[in-house]
């Protein structure tokens, strides 16, 4: 008896460093920490589970046991360790789908010992469903952000043969919870249907919403844990599972209000897709031409420049550019000219994602002005200078109401009084919409790899 | 029906927990500023990794003559370390560098 009150005493504190965790995880001085806490607490659970657990175990399952966890670690310590920071938003998602993979797993071996009993079934079945479509969906999400897969896919109808497809998983479950069934073969359809439903829900979504994508599966993926909590009557699991569906649930709702979107509209709408407004109306109404500018008159324009604003965007990132601007901006500091970095909520591939890059190159903490902060300063500042940024700078979500990005909170660098941009091409941006601001007079575009740009820019101002 | 309520009375705490995670997972959220979403979302992705539990569990009570489930259970419980060890490397890497700036 005692043995049982102490193993429920260490998860009722296991739950509780997930609470108090999460609660520190928002707040910047103390984030860290509560990561840290979360963590110990994991960490007691499942020794906990495995040095406390009653009854007859052979020993080749607890080397079993031993092995998987030590394997795990080392590679999920050195996956985490290694991975560039600009790579960090797969990350999540990968180690998202690996926790859903794990639920459904464990719904699979469960299911023939509760065949009969209809709750426990039914239990299982939606955590097979539930982790499924998290790990499937996951990973296509993962291979849409490294670049693998980069073109939203529809196929016709998707939204109709989507829905469809949900519903017949869902009505094939309740049958099987129903009916009671033993029936393996039964059991892997669902299996193989929940995972190619995770596959065709995520594909037709555009890159720009992934993040979106991935906070929405990181909850389905808490509500799988949770389902098995609720099957074994484990109560570590099911708070913390509970706890991560529905945080994470909000989060998701607070990242597409950032984004000033609604979830349904990131789901079912049609955002970074190559659908006819875009192409159509939308390009059409852009005249004019684009300036080109030469890194020497930027670097001139640059020298006698009061205030400069930098607004990075995940060009920056891939091009590893975030060492180089931070001794541009240090270079121009030291020259009496004002610095600032303009970061908008989604800059990058996740909220908070160019804040994060930025620091890793020790960026001034003051000098990152998020955007509301920001905005009112374009007006009497001399030179933008626009870094790998694109869709967080253009004027269609101010005026174009048929843009799919119509209503997003923007950067107001128009405003300022010339506008440098530096782009590789004239590709558009991740949501694959053009952008009017390259078309304005005060625009010039500084065309090249961000990187070596503005390590010439570097060396000219150097010799000014 | 009956089943239906026999369910609920017998597991009326498991419930009672439920419903009040729910309310404390939306309360901590509340009003987190747009830059840690990235970290937070991460941490919330590695606490459920505690998924791992049920891994773990379902291989201690596995059938020592069922390989399968063992093959099965391995896997989940490999999955389930990488969950949590990655998700807990990766957020604390983010937050150490939110550190350094102060």
């Amino acid at each position: 008896m005692e043995y049982i009150f102490s193993l429920e005493f260490i998860y009722l504190i296991a739950s509780m460093t997930y609470i108090l965790g999460l609660k520190m995880l928002g707040k910047p001085e103390s984030a860290r920490r509560g990561n840290l806490i979360a963590a110990a607490g994991m960490t007691l659970a499942i020794f906990g589970t495995i040095f406390l657990y009653q009854g007859e175990v052979p020993m080749f399952i607890y080397a079993l046991i031993g092995t998987a966890i030590i394997i795990g670690t080392i590679i999920g310590w050195v996956i985490a360790k290694k991975v560039a920071m600009t790579k960090m938003p797969e990350l999540v998602s990968l180690f998202n789908g690996m926790g859903g993979a794990s639920a459904a797993l464990i719904g699979l071996i469960e299911f023939e010992h509760y065949t009969g009993n209809k709750l426990s079934t039914a239990t299982i079945v939606a955590g097979i469903i539930i982790g499924s479509i998290s790990f499937s969906g996951s990973m296509i999400a993962w291979a849409k952000l490294n670049g693998t897969l980069n073109k939203p896919l529809r196929l016709p109808k998707y939204n109709l043969l989507n829905n469809l497809i949900i519903i017949s998983i869902f009505v094939f479950a309740g049958f099987m919870a129903w009916s009671g069934t033993e029936s393996q073969l039964f059991l892997y359809i669902l299996f193989f249907a929940a995972l190619a439903y995770g596959v065709l829900f995520v594909l037709p979504i555009g890159g720009a919403d992934m993040p979106v994508v991935i906070s929405l599966l990181n909850s389905f993926t808490g509500l799988a844990a949770a389902l098995g909590g609720f099957l074994y009557g484990n109560m570590v699991m099911l708070t913390g599972g509970i706890l991560v569906g529905s945080a994470g649930t909000i989060l998701t709702f607070a990242m597409c209000n950032a984004m000033n979107r609604s979830l349904v509209n990131v789901i079912f709408g049609s955002f970074g897709s190559s659908e006819a407004p875009m192409e159509g109306s939308e390009s059409q109404t852009i005249t004019g031409s684009i300036k080109k500018t030469t890194v020497s008159d930027v670097a001139i324009l640059m020298n006698y420049s009061q205030r400069i604003i930098i607004v990075p965007g995940y060009g920056l990132a891939v091009a590893q550019a975030q060492h180089a601007i931070h001794e541009l901006e240090q270079l121009l500091v030291n020259k009496g000219i004002s610095v600032k970095y303009a970061i908008h909520p989604v800059a990058g591939r996740m909220p908070g994602h160019m804040n994060v890059l930025l620091a890793e190159t020790n960026v001034d903490y003051d000098k990152l002005v998020e955007m509301e902060d920001i905005n009112p300063e374009f007006s009497n500042t001399d030179v933008v200078f626009v870094v790998g940024a694109n869709d967080v700078v253009n004027p269609a979500a101010h005026n174009n109401p048929s843009s799919p990005i119509f209503g997003m909170p923007i950067l107001d660098v128009e405003k300022a009084k010339s506008i440098i941009i530096n782009k590789r091409s004239m590709n558009p941006g991740y949501a694959g919409i053009e952008n009017e601001l390259f078309y304005n007079t005060k625009s010039s575009m500084l065309f090249g790899d961000a990187k070596s740009v503005i390590q010439s820019l570097i060396s000219e101002l150097k010799g000014m | 029906m009956n089943e239906l309520i026999d369910f609920i009375s017998n597991n009326i705490q498991m419930i009672y927990i439920v419903i009040l995670m729910i309310f404390v997972g939306v309360e901590i959220i509340g009003h987190v500023p747009a830059v840690l979403h990235t970290p937070l979302m991460s941490g919330a992705n590695a606490i459920h990794g505690v998924v791992i539990i049920g891994a773990i569990l379902v291989l201690l009570g596995v059938n020592p003559e069922n390989y399968l489930g063992q093959a099965l259970g391995f896997v989940a419980v490999l999955l389930g370390t990488l969950n949590v060890v990655g998700g807990f490397v990766v957020t604390d890497r983010m937050l150490e560098m939110f550190k350094k700036k102060k």
